[in-house]
C-alpha cells in the first residue's frame, strides 16, 4: 500500500528507521526523518488541508517550503509546513481547515 | 508563534552566506579559501539546494563538472566546505533582515540573530503558478516538486503525468519519470517551438513522449485530486482555438513555466529592486562584482537571475572573492579567483540560449542597452 520507488537506474535511496505515526483517525507508517508530505503522498494521501474560504482541497506544490500550500495541523499545532517537517515517530497528523486553530 | 523561544546569542561571523545550494556553497567556499571566517544558513537538512535532485549529467568543459550528475556535484561541494571549514547551521530559515544589518533565524523553534560584515544571498528562486480552472487541486505541481519527491525522498510522485512547459526543467524531469516507472502523457508547450536544450527534448521523444507545441493546459477535473486535464491548442494571440481540445487522463500535472528569484529578504534590506523579465523578474541590482546597491550585501544564482546551475556556482565564486576583497582590500587571488569565473562566464554566456540573459543583466546599467530585443 506504500508507493516507494524500490528500483531505479541512477538512485540509490537511504532511508530512516520505520516509524509508525497518525493521520486524521488511521494508524501510518513512515521513515523517520522524511518529510511528513512524503511519507503521506506515498500513503497515498493528497489532500493535505481544505481552503479557508471555499473549502476547497489543497495539496502541496513546491515541495521545498517556499509555497506554504502544505500546512497542515501537526501536534495540535496549526500552519506546519509539512514539505519540510521531518516525521517522528508518535506523530499526530491532521487536515488543516482554513487557518488553522492552536490547541 | 506558540512554544518559540526569543533568544540573542548573536552569532557573528565576517561573510556570512544565505542559502547552501550551488552558488552559495562555491561562495563560501571561494571566500573561505581566501582566508575568511564563513558561515552558511540554510533551510535544509543537507546542503546542496537543488543539486540534490537532479540525477542528469551536466554539460560544459570540465572545470563545470561536464558529464558529471547533479547530486554528485552537490557531494563535492559539501565536502570542500566541509574540508575548509565552512561554519554551517542548517535547518534554518532566515525570517528577517532588521536594523543594524542583523539577520533573524529561526531553528528549532527557536529565534536568534546573526550579524556578519557582509552577506553574501543565495536564495535561489521558486517555481511559478499558472491559472487555470481547478489549478488547485492536489495534483498539480511544481515540477521540481515532484523531482524533490522522486529523487529525493524515492516516492512515486503519480501514475500519469501530464508537464506544462517544454524548457530544460519540463524536458528533463518526465524523463526522469520515466527512469522512476512512472508514465507521461504529454508535454505542452504554448511557444511554436521547445524552450530547452535539443538533447533534452531529442531524449523524451525518442522514449515515445510527444511534444504539443502550441498548446496549453485549459482545466484540470477531478473531485478530491486530479483525474484529468484538457489541453487545447493556441492561436497566434495565445488564445484557445476552440474546438480543439483534448482529454488527457492523468493523476498529476507538473507546471515547468519558469521560476521566480526570491529577493524578498533583499526588499527588506532596502536594496535596489528591478524589474527584469529577461532575468526572471523582480531581481536585485548588482554590479559585475555580484555586490547590490548596499555596499554589504552581495548575490549570487538564481536569486541574481534564473538561469543554471553552471553559471550560478561561477557567480558564487565572484561574489566570494569580492565579498573578501571588500573586506579585506585588494588581493590578488581574489581578483584571480573572479577573473577566472568571469572568464567561465563570458564562454558560457556566449551560447544563444543565453542572450536573454546577458541583454537582461545590461538593463541594469542603462546606458548600455542596446536596440530592443525582438
Amino acid at each position: 500500500m506504500y508507493d516507494y520507488i524500490t528500483r531505479h537506474p541512477i538512485l540509490e535511496f537511504k532511508r530512516g528507521k520505520k516509524v509508525k505515526f497518525h493521520f486524521e483517525d488511521t494508524e501510518l507508517e513512515g521513515y523517520e526523518n522524511q518529510p511528513i508530505a512524503a511519507a503521506l503522498h506515498a500513503a497515498g494521501i493528497k489532500v493535505l488541508s481544505f481552503s479557508d474560504k471555499y473549502n476547497r482541497p489543497r495539496g502541496f506544490f513546491c515541495a521545498v517550503g517556499k509555497c506554504s500550500s502544505c500546512l497542515m495541523e501537526v501536534n495540535g499545532r496549526p500552519n506546519v509546513m509539512v514539505c519540510m517537517e521531518p516525521l517522528r515517530a508518535g506523530m499526530r497528523v491532521k487536515r488543516q481547515k482554513g487557518r488553522g486553530k492552536s490547541r | 508563534m506558540t512554544g518559540s523561544r526569543y533568544e540573542m546569542p548573536d552569532k557573528k561571523s565576517e561573510i556570512c552566506v544565505i542559502g547552501g545550494g550551488p552558488a552559495g556553497l562555491e561562495a563560501a567556499i571561494a571566500a573561505k579559501e581566501l582566508g575568511a571566517q564563513v558561515l552558511i544558513i540554510d533551510d535544509n537538512p543537507i546542503l546542496g539546494g537543488q543539486l540534490i535532485k537532479q540525477t542528469h549529467k551536466f554539460f560544459g568543459s570540465k572545470a563545470h563538472y561536464c558529464g558529471v550528475r547533479g547530486v554528485d556535484i552537490g557531494t563535492v561541494l559539501n565536502e570542500k566546505a566541509a574540508a575548509l571549514g565552512v561554519e554551517v547551521v542548517n535547518n534554518a530559515t532566515v525570517v528577517g533582515y532588521y536594523d543594524n544589518d542583523t539577520l533573524g533565524i529561526l531553528r528549532d523553534d527557536t529565534f536568534s540573530a546573526v550579524r556578519a560584515e557582509r552577506y553574501i544571498f543565495a536564495t535561489g528562486a521558486s517555481e511559478n503558478m499558472l491559472a487555470f480552472d481547478n489549478a488547485d487541486l492536489p495534483g498539480v505541481y511544481g515540477a521540481g516538486a515532484v523531482q524533490t519527491m522522486m529523487n529525493v525522498y524515492g516516492v512515486v510522485p503519480g501514475r500519469r503525468a501530464l508537464v506544462v512547459g517544454s524548457g530544460n526543467i519540463g524536458l528533463i524531469v518526465p524523463y526522469q519519470l520515466l527512469q522512476a516507472g512512472v508514465e507521461v502523457a504529454a508535454i505542452v508547450e504554448i511557444m511554436n517551438k521547445v524552450g530547452g536544450y535539443y538533447v533534452h527534448a531529442a531524449k523524451i521523444k525518442r522514449a515515445g513522449v510527444p511534444i504539443y507545441l502550441k498548446h496549453t493546459v485549459t482545466e484540470v477535473q477531478g473531485k478530491e485530486s486530479v483525474e484529468a486535464a484538457v489541453i487545447s491548442q493556441v492561436g497566434d494571440d495565445y488564445t484557445c482555438l476552440m474546438g480543439t481540445e483534448k482529454t488527457i487522463e492523468c493523476d498529476m500535472i507538473l507546471i515547468a513555466i519558469g521560476l521566480s528569484p526570491l529577493c524578498d529578504l533583499l526588499h527588506q534590506a532596502g536594496c535596489r529592486i528591478d524589474y527584469i523579465p529577461e532575468l526572471g523578474g523582480h531581481v536585485p541590482y548588482h554590479d559585475k562584482n555580484m555586490r547590490t546597491s548596499r555596499s554589504n550585501i552581495f548575490v549570487c544564482g538564481d536569486l541574481a537571475c534564473i538561469e543554471e546551475a553552471s553559471t550560478a556556482m561561477l557567480e558564487g565564486r565572484i561574489a566570494g572573492a569580492r565579498a573578501y576583497e571588500s573586506l579585506h582590500g585588494r588581493k590578488s587571488r581574489a581578483a584571480e579567483i573572479a577573473r577566472q569565473a568571469q572568464k567561465e562566464l563570458d564562454i558560457i554566456r556566449t551560447s544563444p540560449f543565453e542572450e536573454r540573459i546577458v541583454y537582461g543583466k545590461k538593463k541594469f546599467f542603462p546606458g548600455q542597452v542596446p536596440e530592443a530585443k525582438s
